[in-house]
Protein backbone atom coordinates (compact mmCIF):
# COMPACT_ATOMS: atom_id res chain seq x y z
CA UNK A 1 0.00 0.00 0.00
CA UNK A 2 1.44 3.21 -0.86
CA UNK A 3 1.59 6.36 1.52
CA UNK A 4 1.43 9.57 1.23
CA UNK A 5 4.48 11.85 2.71
CA UNK A 6 3.36 14.60 4.64
CA UNK A 7 4.09 16.39 8.10
CA UNK A 8 2.95 17.08 11.57
CA UNK A 9 2.32 20.31 13.08
CA UNK A 10 5.63 20.68 14.07
CA UNK A 11 7.17 19.90 10.71
CA UNK A 12 8.45 16.74 11.02
CA UNK A 13 7.75 14.64 8.32
CA UNK A 14 5.22 11.29 8.50
CA UNK A 15 3.64 8.68 6.31
CA UNK A 16 0.12 8.22 6.16
CA UNK A 17 -1.76 5.64 4.31
CA UNK A 18 -5.07 7.12 1.98
CA UNK A 19 -7.01 5.39 4.62
CA UNK A 20 -5.12 7.33 7.71
CA UNK A 21 -5.15 10.38 5.38
CA UNK A 22 -8.77 10.55 4.84
CA UNK A 23 -9.63 10.13 8.46
CA UNK A 24 -7.41 12.73 9.88
CA UNK A 25 -8.99 14.80 7.38
CA UNK A 26 -12.56 13.97 8.89
CA UNK A 27 -11.46 14.48 12.03
CA UNK A 28 -10.05 17.74 11.48
CA UNK A 29 -12.80 19.25 9.94
CA UNK A 30 -15.11 17.58 12.43
CA UNK A 31 -13.12 19.32 14.79
CA UNK A 32 -13.81 23.06 13.45
CA UNK A 33 -17.44 21.99 12.76
CA UNK A 34 -18.23 20.99 16.38
CA UNK A 35 -16.52 23.70 17.97
CA UNK A 36 -17.20 26.58 15.27
CA UNK A 37 -21.15 25.38 14.58
CA UNK A 38 -20.58 25.90 11.16
CA UNK A 39 -20.95 23.09 8.18
CA UNK A 40 -17.89 20.58 7.77
CA UNK A 41 -16.37 19.81 4.56
CA UNK A 42 -18.59 17.92 1.46
CA UNK A 43 -17.27 14.56 -0.44
CA UNK A 44 -16.10 17.33 -2.88
CA UNK A 45 -13.78 18.99 -0.83
CA UNK A 46 -12.25 15.69 0.57
CA UNK A 47 -11.63 14.17 -2.66
CA UNK A 48 -9.64 17.20 -3.42
CA UNK A 49 -7.77 17.30 -0.02
CA UNK A 50 -7.56 13.73 -1.00
CA UNK A 51 -5.51 14.17 -4.07
CA UNK A 52 -4.10 17.27 -3.18
CA UNK A 53 -1.87 15.50 0.06
CA UNK A 54 -1.46 12.21 -2.82
CA UNK A 55 0.02 14.25 -4.99
CA UNK A 56 3.90 13.88 -5.75
CA UNK A 57 4.82 17.55 -6.30
CA UNK A 58 7.49 19.09 -3.69
CA UNK A 59 5.22 22.90 -4.49
CA UNK A 60 1.73 23.57 -5.27
CA UNK A 61 0.40 26.55 -6.58
CA UNK A 62 -3.37 27.99 -6.99
CA UNK A 63 -4.78 27.61 -10.61
CA UNK A 64 -4.13 30.28 -12.86
CA UNK A 65 -6.75 33.01 -12.47
CA UNK A 66 -6.85 32.39 -8.45
CA UNK A 67 -4.33 34.17 -7.73
CA UNK A 68 -4.48 36.35 -4.47
CA UNK A 69 -3.20 39.78 -2.77
CA UNK A 70 -0.80 39.53 -0.26
CA UNK A 71 -0.29 41.66 2.99
CA UNK A 72 2.20 40.80 5.85
CA UNK A 73 2.54 41.43 9.48
CA UNK A 74 6.55 42.34 10.62
CA UNK A 75 6.96 43.66 7.19
CA UNK A 76 10.49 44.87 8.17
CA UNK A 77 11.19 43.17 11.20
CA UNK A 78 11.26 40.16 9.26
CA UNK A 79 14.36 40.45 7.07
CA UNK A 80 16.11 42.24 10.64
CA UNK A 81 15.73 38.81 12.82
CA UNK A 82 17.76 37.43 10.16
CA UNK A 83 20.84 40.12 11.12
CA UNK A 84 20.63 41.47 7.64
CA UNK A 85 22.64 44.16 7.86
CA UNK A 86 19.79 46.67 6.07
CA UNK A 87 17.51 49.65 6.68
CA UNK A 88 13.85 49.59 6.89
CA UNK A 89 13.78 51.57 3.78
CA UNK A 90 15.89 48.87 1.98
CA UNK A 91 13.53 45.87 3.07
CA UNK A 92 10.70 47.68 2.06
CA UNK A 93 12.48 47.67 -1.82
CA UNK A 94 13.38 44.05 -1.15
CA UNK A 95 9.79 43.02 -0.47
CA UNK A 96 8.42 44.96 -3.70
CA UNK A 97 11.10 44.04 -6.16
CA UNK A 98 12.86 40.94 -4.93
CA UNK A 99 9.53 38.91 -2.89
CA UNK A 100 6.82 39.61 -5.36
CA UNK A 101 5.06 41.54 -2.73
CA UNK A 102 1.73 42.67 -3.85
CA UNK A 103 1.73 45.20 -0.21
CA UNK A 104 4.84 46.20 2.01
CA UNK A 105 4.44 47.12 5.86
CA UNK A 106 6.55 49.46 8.13
CA UNK A 107 7.14 48.51 11.14
CA UNK A 108 8.96 49.45 14.51
CA UNK A 109 11.30 46.56 15.72
CA UNK A 110 9.30 46.77 19.24
CA UNK A 111 5.70 45.98 17.16
CA UNK A 112 3.30 47.64 19.30
CA UNK A 113 1.26 50.59 19.40
CA UNK A 114 2.66 51.90 22.71
CA UNK A 115 6.09 52.12 22.24
CA UNK A 116 5.28 53.59 18.98
CA UNK A 117 3.93 56.49 20.43
CA UNK A 118 6.61 58.52 22.14
CA UNK A 119 8.88 57.89 18.59
CA UNK A 120 6.19 58.49 16.32
CA UNK A 121 7.54 61.37 14.39
CA UNK A 122 10.57 59.38 13.35
CA UNK A 123 8.08 56.65 12.23
CA UNK A 124 6.40 59.11 10.19
CA UNK A 125 9.76 60.68 8.73
CA UNK A 126 10.37 56.62 7.83
CA UNK A 127 7.42 56.20 6.01
CA UNK A 128 7.26 59.65 4.57
CA UNK A 129 10.71 58.61 2.89
CA UNK A 130 9.85 54.87 2.06
CA UNK A 131 6.61 56.47 0.06
CA UNK A 132 9.50 58.58 -1.78
CA UNK A 133 10.63 55.44 -3.07
CA UNK A 134 8.17 52.12 -2.97
CA UNK A 135 5.63 51.58 -5.92
CA UNK A 136 3.08 49.02 -3.82
CA UNK A 137 0.62 49.61 -1.13
CA UNK A 138 2.64 50.59 2.12
CA UNK A 139 0.75 49.86 5.33
CA UNK A 140 1.89 50.82 9.16
CA UNK A 141 1.77 47.72 11.43
CA UNK A 142 1.81 47.15 15.10
CA UNK A 143 0.35 44.97 18.05
CA UNK A 144 -2.28 46.69 20.18
CA UNK A 145 -0.37 44.53 22.67
CA UNK A 146 -2.18 44.84 25.93
CA UNK A 147 0.14 42.74 27.81
CA UNK A 148 2.47 46.18 28.10
CA UNK A 149 0.11 48.01 29.90
CA UNK A 150 0.59 45.91 33.14
CA UNK A 151 2.86 46.92 36.11
CA UNK A 152 5.46 46.95 36.62
CA UNK A 153 6.14 47.83 32.88
CA UNK A 154 2.62 49.72 32.65
CA UNK A 155 0.50 51.82 35.02
CA UNK A 156 -2.49 48.91 35.24
CA UNK A 157 -2.42 45.92 38.16
CA UNK A 158 -1.82 42.50 36.34
CA UNK A 159 -5.02 41.42 35.89
CA UNK A 160 -3.10 37.92 35.41
CA UNK A 161 -1.87 38.05 38.92
CA UNK A 162 -5.00 39.14 40.13
CA UNK A 163 -7.54 36.22 38.60
CA UNK A 164 -5.78 33.41 40.45
CA UNK A 165 -6.08 35.14 44.10
CA UNK A 166 -9.93 35.64 43.26
CA UNK A 167 -9.92 39.36 42.98
CA UNK A 168 -12.05 38.64 39.70
CA UNK A 169 -13.68 42.65 40.15
CA UNK A 170 -10.50 43.70 40.21
CA UNK A 171 -9.07 42.34 37.74
CA UNK A 172 -11.73 43.79 35.20
CA UNK A 173 -12.00 46.67 36.22
CA UNK A 174 -7.96 46.59 35.59
CA UNK A 175 -8.71 45.37 31.80
CA UNK A 176 -11.74 48.15 31.40
CA UNK A 177 -8.79 50.85 32.40
CA UNK A 178 -6.37 49.19 29.92
CA UNK A 179 -8.57 49.04 27.63
CA UNK A 180 -8.86 53.10 27.59
CA UNK A 181 -5.05 53.57 27.41
CA UNK A 182 -4.54 51.07 24.56
CA UNK A 183 -7.46 53.04 22.56
CA UNK A 184 -5.35 56.38 22.63
CA UNK A 185 -2.42 54.93 21.94
CA UNK A 186 -3.55 53.09 19.15
CA UNK A 187 -5.59 55.95 17.79
CA UNK A 188 -2.66 58.05 18.57
CA UNK A 189 -0.12 56.33 16.33
CA UNK A 190 -2.36 55.08 13.24
CA UNK A 191 -4.09 58.83 12.86
CA UNK A 192 -0.35 59.96 12.77
CA UNK A 193 0.97 57.35 10.28
CA UNK A 194 -2.08 57.60 8.11
CA UNK A 195 -1.76 61.56 7.82
CA UNK A 196 1.78 60.73 6.84
CA UNK A 197 0.33 58.98 3.58
CA UNK A 198 0.34 55.86 5.08
CA UNK A 199 -2.15 53.59 2.52
CA UNK A 200 -3.61 51.51 5.42
CA UNK A 201 -2.77 50.54 9.13
CA UNK A 202 -2.21 46.73 9.91
CA UNK A 203 -3.87 46.41 13.48
CA UNK A 204 -1.91 42.83 13.87
CA UNK A 205 -2.16 39.81 16.33
CA UNK A 206 -5.47 41.01 17.83
CA UNK A 207 -6.97 39.83 20.66
CA UNK A 208 -3.61 38.47 22.18
CA UNK A 209 -4.62 39.56 25.38
CA UNK A 210 -8.31 38.21 25.10
CA UNK A 211 -11.53 39.60 24.66
CA UNK A 212 -10.44 43.41 26.12
CA UNK A 213 -7.62 43.17 23.07
CA UNK A 214 -10.26 42.65 20.43
CA UNK A 215 -12.22 45.41 22.39
CA UNK A 216 -9.77 48.09 22.41
CA UNK A 217 -8.97 47.04 18.77
CA UNK A 218 -12.50 47.77 17.75
CA UNK A 219 -13.06 50.90 19.28
CA UNK A 220 -9.82 52.45 18.07
CA UNK A 221 -10.63 51.52 14.46
CA UNK A 222 -14.30 52.72 14.99
CA UNK A 223 -12.65 56.50 16.15
CA UNK A 224 -10.22 56.21 13.62
CA UNK A 225 -12.55 55.58 10.80
CA UNK A 226 -15.15 58.24 11.72
CA UNK A 227 -12.36 60.50 12.13
CA UNK A 228 -10.72 59.49 8.76
CA UNK A 229 -13.71 57.82 6.61
CA UNK A 230 -12.37 55.86 3.67
CA UNK A 231 -8.72 54.80 5.82
CA UNK A 232 -8.11 51.61 4.70
CA UNK A 233 -7.27 49.29 8.16
CA UNK A 234 -6.51 45.63 8.12
CA UNK A 235 -7.38 43.36 11.47
CA UNK A 236 -5.08 40.05 12.04
CA UNK A 237 -6.28 38.17 14.60
CA UNK A 238 -3.54 36.41 17.18
CA UNK A 239 -5.86 33.37 17.56
CA UNK A 240 -9.36 31.40 16.66
CA UNK A 241 -10.87 31.72 19.57
CA UNK A 242 -11.65 34.91 21.79
CA UNK A 243 -10.40 34.26 24.94
CA UNK A 244 -12.21 35.47 27.98
CA UNK A 245 -10.10 37.20 29.78
CA UNK A 246 -12.37 39.63 31.10
CA UNK A 247 -14.96 37.44 30.12
CA UNK A 248 -17.93 40.10 30.18
CA UNK A 249 -17.01 42.38 27.21
CA UNK A 250 -19.67 43.64 24.38
CA UNK A 251 -19.32 44.99 21.08
CA UNK A 252 -22.36 46.45 19.56
CA UNK A 253 -24.71 44.04 21.79
CA UNK A 254 -22.22 40.55 21.08
CA UNK A 255 -20.10 39.31 23.93
CA UNK A 256 -16.64 39.46 22.84
CA UNK A 257 -15.38 36.17 24.39
CA UNK A 258 -15.96 32.77 22.88
CA UNK A 259 -16.04 34.13 19.14
CA UNK A 260 -14.67 32.50 16.63
CA UNK A 261 -13.66 33.59 13.05
CA UNK A 262 -17.02 33.75 12.04
CA UNK A 263 -18.46 35.95 14.34
CA UNK A 264 -14.84 38.23 14.86
CA UNK A 265 -15.53 38.74 11.30
CA UNK A 266 -18.60 40.74 11.18
CA UNK A 267 -17.58 42.94 14.72
CA UNK A 268 -15.05 44.07 12.55
CA UNK A 269 -16.87 45.12 9.74
CA UNK A 270 -19.20 46.91 11.86
CA UNK A 271 -15.97 48.55 13.39
CA UNK A 272 -14.72 49.48 9.78
CA UNK A 273 -12.54 47.17 9.39
CA UNK A 274 -11.17 47.17 5.82
CA UNK A 275 -9.40 44.02 5.65
CA UNK A 276 -9.79 41.10 8.31
CA UNK A 277 -7.17 38.28 8.80
CA UNK A 278 -8.92 35.31 10.38
CA UNK A 279 -6.27 32.63 12.41
CA UNK A 280 -6.80 29.11 13.00
CA UNK A 281 -4.17 27.82 15.69
CA UNK A 282 -1.75 24.51 14.14
CA UNK A 283 -2.18 21.81 16.97
CA UNK A 284 1.28 20.18 16.25
CA UNK A 285 0.25 16.93 17.66
CA UNK A 286 -1.81 16.14 14.55
CA UNK A 287 -0.59 15.87 10.99
CA UNK A 288 -0.77 18.74 8.90
CA UNK A 289 -3.83 17.47 7.12
CA UNK A 290 -5.60 17.20 10.32
CA UNK A 291 -4.56 20.74 10.69
CA UNK A 292 -5.80 21.54 6.90
CA UNK A 293 -8.91 20.57 6.55
CA UNK A 294 -9.88 21.99 10.51
CA UNK A 295 -8.38 25.77 9.15
CA UNK A 296 -10.23 24.88 5.94
CA UNK A 297 -14.11 24.73 7.98
CA UNK A 298 -13.46 27.32 9.92
CA UNK A 299 -11.76 30.04 7.32
CA UNK A 300 -14.43 29.02 4.77
CA UNK A 301 -17.18 29.76 7.18
CA UNK A 302 -15.72 33.11 7.87
CA UNK A 303 -14.71 34.33 4.44
CA UNK A 304 -18.77 33.47 4.08
CA UNK A 305 -19.79 35.56 6.90
CA UNK A 306 -17.82 38.32 5.34
CA UNK A 307 -18.71 41.32 3.17
CA UNK A 308 -14.98 42.92 3.12
CA UNK A 309 -12.30 40.98 2.11
CA UNK A 310 -10.80 38.33 3.91
CA UNK A 311 -7.11 37.35 3.88
CA UNK A 312 -6.21 34.42 6.29
CA UNK A 313 -3.05 34.07 8.43
CA UNK A 314 -0.70 31.70 7.36
CA UNK A 315 2.50 32.32 8.97
CA UNK A 316 4.45 30.39 11.04
CA UNK A 317 2.05 27.82 13.63
CA UNK A 318 -1.24 29.42 11.78
CA UNK A 319 -3.34 28.23 9.10
CA UNK A 320 -1.90 24.57 9.17
CA UNK A 321 1.37 26.17 8.27
CA UNK A 322 3.44 24.04 11.10
CA UNK A 323 5.13 25.23 14.15
CA UNK A 324 8.60 26.16 12.78
CA UNK A 325 10.62 29.20 11.73
CA UNK A 326 11.32 27.74 8.16
CA UNK A 327 8.34 25.96 7.32
CA UNK A 328 8.89 23.39 4.65
CA UNK A 329 7.50 24.14 1.34
CA UNK A 330 5.73 20.79 0.46
CA UNK A 331 3.15 21.67 3.21
CA UNK A 332 3.22 25.72 3.16
CA UNK A 333 2.25 25.33 -0.62
CA UNK A 334 -0.27 22.69 -0.03
CA UNK A 335 -1.72 24.96 2.34
CA UNK A 336 -1.70 27.80 0.87
CA UNK A 337 -3.61 26.39 -2.38
CA UNK A 338 -6.69 24.97 -0.56
CA UNK A 339 -7.24 27.65 1.56
CA UNK A 340 -7.37 30.06 -1.34
CA UNK A 341 -9.47 27.81 -3.31
CA UNK A 342 -12.01 26.36 -1.09
CA UNK A 343 -12.37 29.02 1.11
CA UNK A 344 -13.03 31.85 -1.62
CA UNK A 345 -10.24 33.98 -0.14
CA UNK A 346 -9.38 37.46 -1.11
CA UNK A 347 -5.66 37.74 -0.10
CA UNK A 348 -3.32 36.02 2.75
CA UNK B 1 11.98 34.44 4.42
CA UNK B 2 11.01 31.71 2.52
CA UNK B 3 7.61 32.01 4.00
CA UNK B 4 6.81 34.92 2.18
CA UNK B 5 8.24 34.14 -0.73
CA UNK B 6 6.83 30.30 -1.12
CA UNK B 7 3.35 32.03 -0.24
CA UNK B 8 4.09 34.50 -3.41
CA UNK B 9 5.11 32.01 -5.39
CA UNK B 10 2.30 29.45 -4.73
CA UNK B 11 -0.97 31.92 -4.13
CA UNK B 12 0.05 35.31 -4.67
CA UNK B 13 -0.28 37.96 -7.65
CA UNK B 14 2.87 38.88 -8.05
CA UNK B 15 3.22 42.57 -6.80
CA UNK B 16 4.26 45.26 -9.32
CA UNK B 17 6.04 42.17 -10.96
CA UNK B 18 2.49 41.79 -12.81
CA UNK B 19 -0.61 43.84 -11.34
CA UNK B 20 -0.68 42.48 -7.55
CA UNK B 21 -0.05 45.72 -6.24
CA UNK B 22 -3.02 47.62 -8.48
CA UNK B 23 -5.48 45.08 -7.14
CA UNK B 24 -4.12 45.99 -3.74
CA UNK B 25 -4.80 49.44 -3.82
CA UNK B 26 -8.40 48.78 -4.67
CA UNK B 27 -8.69 46.31 -1.76
CA UNK B 28 -7.75 48.65 0.47
CA UNK B 29 -9.58 52.06 -0.90
CA UNK B 30 -12.80 50.70 -1.47
CA UNK B 31 -12.93 47.78 0.79
CA UNK B 32 -13.43 44.81 -2.55
CA UNK B 33 -13.50 41.48 -2.54
CA UNK B 34 -10.92 40.18 -5.00
CA UNK B 35 -12.88 39.12 -7.76
CA UNK B 36 -14.78 42.92 -7.61
CA UNK B 37 -10.71 44.36 -7.55
CA UNK B 38 -9.30 42.42 -10.15
CA UNK B 39 -12.34 43.26 -12.59
CA UNK B 40 -12.06 47.11 -11.60
CA UNK B 41 -8.00 47.28 -12.29
CA UNK B 42 -8.64 45.08 -15.72
CA UNK B 43 -11.28 47.75 -16.95
CA UNK B 44 -9.21 50.87 -16.08
CA UNK B 45 -6.52 48.94 -17.64
CA UNK B 46 -8.32 48.07 -20.53
CA UNK B 47 -7.11 44.66 -20.64
CA UNK B 48 -8.45 41.19 -19.53
CA UNK B 49 -8.62 39.84 -15.75
CA UNK B 50 -6.22 36.60 -16.65
CA UNK B 51 -3.65 39.45 -18.50
CA UNK B 52 -3.93 40.90 -15.05
CA UNK B 53 -0.67 38.02 -13.55
CA UNK B 54 1.10 37.91 -16.49
CA UNK B 55 4.48 39.50 -16.13
CA UNK B 56 5.11 39.58 -19.87
CA UNK B 57 2.10 41.36 -20.45
CA UNK B 58 1.94 43.48 -17.35
CA UNK B 59 5.45 44.66 -18.00
CA UNK B 60 4.65 46.27 -21.23
CA UNK B 61 1.45 47.56 -19.79
CA UNK B 62 3.38 49.19 -17.10
CA UNK B 63 6.11 50.30 -18.73
CA UNK B 64 3.64 52.11 -21.35
CA UNK B 65 1.67 53.97 -18.36
CA UNK B 66 4.40 55.00 -16.22
CA UNK B 67 3.38 52.14 -13.12
CA UNK B 68 6.69 50.93 -12.44
CA UNK B 69 8.82 48.48 -13.57
CA UNK B 70 11.06 45.89 -12.11
CA UNK B 71 14.07 47.16 -14.38
CA UNK B 72 13.88 50.92 -14.16
CA UNK B 73 16.77 52.28 -16.51
CA UNK B 74 17.14 56.21 -17.33
CA UNK B 75 14.44 58.08 -17.67
CA UNK B 76 11.55 55.99 -16.34
CA UNK B 77 9.36 56.74 -13.82
CA UNK B 78 10.26 55.47 -10.59
CA UNK B 79 8.89 55.35 -6.79
CA UNK B 80 6.18 58.35 -6.60
CA UNK B 81 6.33 59.59 -9.89
CA UNK B 82 4.47 56.39 -10.60
CA UNK B 83 2.12 56.86 -8.06
CA UNK B 84 0.65 60.10 -9.71
CA UNK B 85 0.55 57.65 -12.61
CA UNK B 86 -1.39 54.96 -11.06
CA UNK B 87 -3.77 57.51 -8.71
CA UNK B 88 -4.92 59.12 -12.60
CA UNK B 89 -5.05 55.33 -13.83
CA UNK B 90 -7.21 53.93 -10.61
CA UNK B 91 -9.72 57.11 -10.55
CA UNK B 92 -9.41 58.09 -6.96
CA UNK B 93 -7.20 59.89 -4.43
CA UNK B 94 -4.43 57.84 -2.82
CA UNK B 95 -3.66 58.62 0.95
CA UNK B 96 0.17 58.06 0.36
CA UNK B 97 -0.16 61.15 -1.92
CA UNK B 98 -1.91 63.40 -0.14
CA UNK B 99 1.06 64.76 2.08
CA UNK B 100 3.33 64.89 -0.80
CA UNK B 101 1.34 67.01 -2.66
CA UNK B 102 0.65 69.36 -0.05
CA UNK B 103 4.83 69.25 1.27
CA UNK B 104 5.46 69.67 -2.61
CA UNK B 105 3.24 72.49 -3.13
CA UNK B 106 0.89 70.60 -5.48
CA UNK B 107 -2.27 70.71 -3.00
Amino acid sequence: MSKNYTRMGDGSPVELTDAELRKDLEDGANDAADRGKVPSLTEEDYKYLMELFQRKDRFVGVDVGNEVVLTYDEGTLKLKRHALLEDRLQALTIYERLFGADTIELCHVDYSYKPVKPIVGYEQGSLEMALLMTHAPLLYGAMPNLGLYTQPDGPCPNPMELLPQGKIKEARESYEAIIKDSVKDIVFASAAMHESGADGINFDTVGASGDPDFLASLLAMEQLTTKYPGMAIEMGMAGEFVLGTHGDLYYDGTRLAGLYPHGQVVLAEKAGATIFGPVVNTNTDRSIPWNLARTVVFVRACSKAAKIPVHANMGMGVGAVPVWDYPPVDVLSRASKALVELCDLDGL
Amino acid sequence: MGMAIAHAQASGMGGMRTAGDLVARVQLAKGLRIREAKQYVADRLHISVIDLVDPVIMSEVRAELGLGIMMPLGKTPKGVECKFNIERLLGFEMNCLKTFKVNAGLA
